[in-house]
């Protein structure tokens, strides 16, 4: 599968030995990897769908050889594709043909964990789980816990504005960063926030218009991020319905009353069906759906959130409510969530997983849309995905040796997300725009709209080296037209006067 | 991951199972967490995602596989923490084995590259001529200055203390069970382990004697194999596991039985327990292989089945117990070992990073020495961490590589278990801990 991106610069290419060498002198001479083979590895991130060669991969050991790294990138016009572990479900990460990987893998250290102002600071190339690691013996940890958090780092996740089971509660990533070190295209090192809470109020959010940047704006080089106690203890209700639709009103009852859970997961009886012999537990013949809901916070409070809840969910019909008493109960409950994705990956060749976001109230009609898509490209699917926030993630399977599968995928989740769109959501909760979303952009926003994100864009990155091809459908043009606005080629008010 | 393996390459079996398995690989990336050379190096191509990548463009591509290839599926250790941690279940162990054999069938490897290979290749399986090189090696030891790779590895390896003598069970014959018999194993000596270490085999055979076990150690049994198949040479592996299946079958077969194979080395328990997969394809040895592998046991799961007596002596020192790599993620024996020395009244902790190898890895760290050493003094670092008395371990290898620096008593965890229930103080223990 080829994704349209813009065109590659045959001069670039032919000069990738001599680029090689000066940017050797840069990061030293194992840093960089040339070799055609070598190169190949890093032709894809976590869609193998979409691949390309990179001209050069190059792995820089602190933030000032990043900074030297852009500066000698753009004084020759090579473009950089920012990648921390490779793990992107929309194509953030892939390469360009005449653009160089800049992978942040070497600067994964803590730089400091501060249990009295709660935070820590980190490098870009930190794994999401190594933060929480150093920040358990204070009794903290680092709530955004994307399903990848073992390895995925929090410069990717910073990239991405990441989110995870626990956000319904405790937020996504942008809600959880203090301060930002990132070097812009021409070399500037900029600093915002700092490291405690409040350091970047009074300014403007800039750290917002980062976070979730997805590597086109500037390069993260530091992050400090908020850390929060370990609460005290959590439990796990498992509920399961007879009908897809009874479990959707469940989870619109339990937020309406007033309940935020930790947690709040669907899987529909495919996911169940897969994962039962994994876990080695049987789910009753007339579930259609089963909630899983997490509730944490003190003893107290837990127990008769428990209580609660599970009174909701028999009011809303459930056939059977379990709640965990232990926490190897939880666990194991959690255990058939976690592992669904892999068990699905087990009952077909390939699939296709997208990442649309609605509001609560209509998961009944769009779950029922996708039935009928199902129908149309005759493709299997499952439901697996964050309910409590709307953040749905249909795996559609396909086979990726039958010609024409993948497509009838791709547009089977277009469709979905056209219509996540149009009944009043978004086309990414958490995973990004990236190249597998970005041509359904003008989907949800208008020409204007992308304009102005353009513009702001163009304020950073002048230069439109950084991650180019990825998040927008078109190039911006701004450094042709001396970042003025530009619609459909035409300056807007052409007759008005300019400096 | 889809792959366009040609047809021609397909037709080898063990090729089509390697297209299947990466067809298994979906990139998300979370073997990466584990693995150690990654965790060193922060390169893809020495993560096992990058090799799997490698591996499927080498076959893509068919022929000679480029120098960088070989480069980074030889830095693999493989620990297969990466196998043991993968959501969807890939054989990476299968993968990178036929991998390696089609690597030694296809590259042209230096002279000198393959001078230390078949060195290596030829001693470790043979305990006699491995003894001789290890007094050898005494005499260069004070020369190792001079040397830097494998050369220096090798003279690093050598134990400091005078060799052990030959120890009692260094001959094939049947040790009769202390009391009542209960049940009847064979036991395999392995080849380093009773050169270096030969107190371990001595603690086995009284362990298991003392509850009831008869231990055959059978004739024409010797080397599992896996120093060959490590390094990819299947062939020169193979006669190796064939004289074991024999050796093993033979008494299996006798009117007495056999009711499993005791090995209290790690590294050649994952190797006994995948004979049956080395030869599937092979219709004289695949079900004979196969009941050799369900025969095999880690001294530890045998132990757990038949449970572990009292113990007769006041203990309750702080043990930190290493997991080697081939009992934690090539058998997944994770919670055996650390319960009986529980049981045996130990107070057992955990090494912080514990998935982590120690760099050891069968020839790896006379390969690879310079990654082996990052790992090692990684290991250490964490080992020493918990400040605990003892470290206990169930691989030969592993010991090794990390007794002379641990800075407290490295045993193996059956010499614990004896001593606790009625044996003698392990050798390297005696005066050291209180």
């Amino acid at each position: 599968m080829t994704m349209q991106m813009p065109p590659a610069d045959p001069a670039i290419i032919a000069r990738r030995e001599q680029l090689a060498a000066g940017l050797r002198a840069i990061v030293g001479q194992e840093w960089v990897v040339s070799e055609e083979s070598e190169r190949a590895p890093y032709q894809c991130d976590g869609i193998t769908a979409y691949m390309a060669m990179p001209l050069l991969v190059v792995l820089p050991a602190s933030a000032d050889e990043i900074r030297r790294v852009l500066l000698f990138c753009k004084e020759n016009g090579v473009k950089i594709v920012p990648r921390g572990s490779g793990t992107s479900l929309s194509g953030g990460a892939l390469p360009v043909l005449d653009g160089i990987i800049l992978g942040t893998a070497r600067l994964c250290n803590i730089v400091e964990v501060d249990p009295l102002e709660r935070i820590a600071r980190v490098q870009p190339g930190a794994r999401n789980i190594t933060v929480s690691e150093a920040a358990s013996p204070h009794g903290l940890c680092y709530m955004p816990d994307p399903s990848s958090q073992i390895i995925s780092t929090i410069g990717g996740n910073v990239a991405e504005n990441a989110g995870g089971v626990h956000c319904l509660k405790y937020g996504v990533t942008a809600n959880h960063i203090l301060g930002l070190e990132a070097v812009l295209m021409n070399g500037d090192i900029l600093r915002l926030g700092g490291d405690y809470l409040g350091a970047a109020e009074g300014g403007l959010d800039l750290i917002g218009v980062l976070t979730g940047s997805e590597g086109l704006l500037a390069v993260i080089t530091e992050i400090t991020v908020r850390l929060v106690p370990k609460p005290e203890m959590a439990r796990v209700l498992s509920m399961s319905f007879s009908s897809v639709d009874a479990a959707c009103h469940c989870v619109g009852a339990i937020i309406g009353s007033g309940i935020i859970p930790a947690g709040l997961e669907f899987m529909d009886r495919k996911v169940l069906d897969a994962v039962a012999p994994l876990i080695q537990e049987t789910f009753d013949s007339n579930t259609a759906a089963l909630l899983i809901c997490e509730l944490d916070g003190s003893k107290a409070e837990v127990d008769a959130l428990v209580q609660a809840v599970t009174a909701i969910a028999n009011k809303e019909g459930a056939i059977e409510v379990r709640a965990s008493n232990s926490d190897a109960e939880r666990e194991r409950i959690w255990r058939s969530r976690k592992l669904a994705f892999a068990a699905i990956g087990k009952l077909c060749r390939d699939y296709y997983c997208t990442d649309g976001t609605i509001p609560r109230n209509r998961l009944p009609d769009v779950l029922a849309k996708m039935a009928e898509f199902s129908k149309k490209y005759g493709l299997n699917y499952a439901n697996c995905f964050h309910a409590g926030d709307g953040n749905l993630h249909p795996i559609i399977m396909y086979d990726s040796r039958i010609p024409g599968d993948l497509e009838k995928a791709e547009e089977f989740g277009a469709d979905v997300l056209r219509t996540c769109v149009d009944v009043g959501g978004v086309l990414s909760g958490e995973h990004g725009i990236g190249v597998e979303k970005r041509d359904l952009m003008p989907h949800q926003f208008s020409a204007i709209d992308l304009e102005q994100q353009q513009t702001l864009r163009c304020a950073f990155d002048p230069t439109e080296l950084l991650n180019p091809g990825k998040m927008f459908p078109t190039p911006c043009r701004c450094a042709e037209f001396g970042r003025m606005h530009v619609h459909n080629g035409q300056l807007r008010f052409p007759d008005v006067p300019r400096f | 991951m889809l792959s366009h393996i040609p047809q021609k390459l397909l037709a080898n079996p063990d090729i089509a199972l390697s297209g299947d398995i990466i067809g298994n690989c979906v990139h998300c990336g979370v073997c990466l967490s584990h693995c150690p050379t990654y965790t060193v190096i922060h390169n893809e191509n020495d993560s096992p995602r990058g090799r799997i990548f490698l591996i499927k463009d080498m076959y893509e591509t068919g022929g000679a596989p480029d120098a960088k290839t070989v480069e980074h599926l030889d830095r693999c250790l493989t620990c297969l923490a990466c196998e043991a941690i993968c959501p969807s279940g890939v054989e990476y162990s299968k993968l990178i084995g036929h991998a390696r054999e089609y690597v030694e069938a296809n590259y042209k490897r230096s002279p000198w590259q393959r001078t230390i290979r078949s060195t290596l290749e030829m001693l470790l399986p043979r305990p006699e001529l491995f003894r001789l090189s290890l007094y050898a090696g005494k005499l260069g030891r004070p020369f190792r200055g001079l040397f830097s790779g494998t050369i220096r590895a090798m003279l690093d390896m050598v134990p400091k203390n005078p060799l052990p003598g030959k120890g009692k069970i260094n001959r094939p014959g049947v040790y009769a069970a202390k009391g009542q018999r209960k049940k009847r194993v064979a036991l395999l000596t392995g080849c380093v382990q009773n050169t270096l270490d030969p107190a371990i085999n001595d603690a086995t055979v009284r362990l298991l004697n003392r509850h009831g076990v008869d231990v055959v150690v059978a004739r024409g049994a010797g080397c599992c194999g896996a120093p060959a198949e490590h390094m990819g040479d299947e062939d020169k592996a193979l006669p190796y596991v064939k004289a074991n299946i024999n050796a093993w079958l033979r008494e299996a077969d006798s009117p007495e039985g056999l009711d499993a194979i005791v090995i209290n080395a790690s590294g050649c328990g994952t190797s006994v327990k995948a004979y049956g997969h080395a030869l599937r394809n092979d219709p004289a040895w695949a079900a004979k292989a196969a009941r050799v592998s369900a025969l095999a046991k880690d001294i530890t799961e045998f132990m757990t089945d038949i449970g572990l007596s009292k113990p007769v002596i006041e203990t309750g020192q702080r043990v930190v117990y290493h997991s080697a790599c081939s009992m934690q993620h090539g058998q997944r024996i994770t919670v055996q070992p650390k319960a009986l020395l529980k049981d045996a009244g130990f107070e057992v902790l955990d090494v912080p990073e514990g998935y982590l190898c120690c760099g050891s890895a069968g020839t790896y760290n006379l390969l690879q020495p310079e990654i082996a050493n990052q790992l090692k003094d990684r290991k250490l670092k964490n080992l020493k961490s918990v400040h605990a008395q003892i470290a206990a371990s169930g691989n030969i290898g592993c010991i090794t590589q990390l007794a002379d620096e641990a800075g407290i008593p490295f045993v193996h965890t059956v010499e614990l278990l004896d001593w606790a229930t009625g044996g003698p103080v392990p050798p390297s223990i005696k005066g050291n801990v209180s």
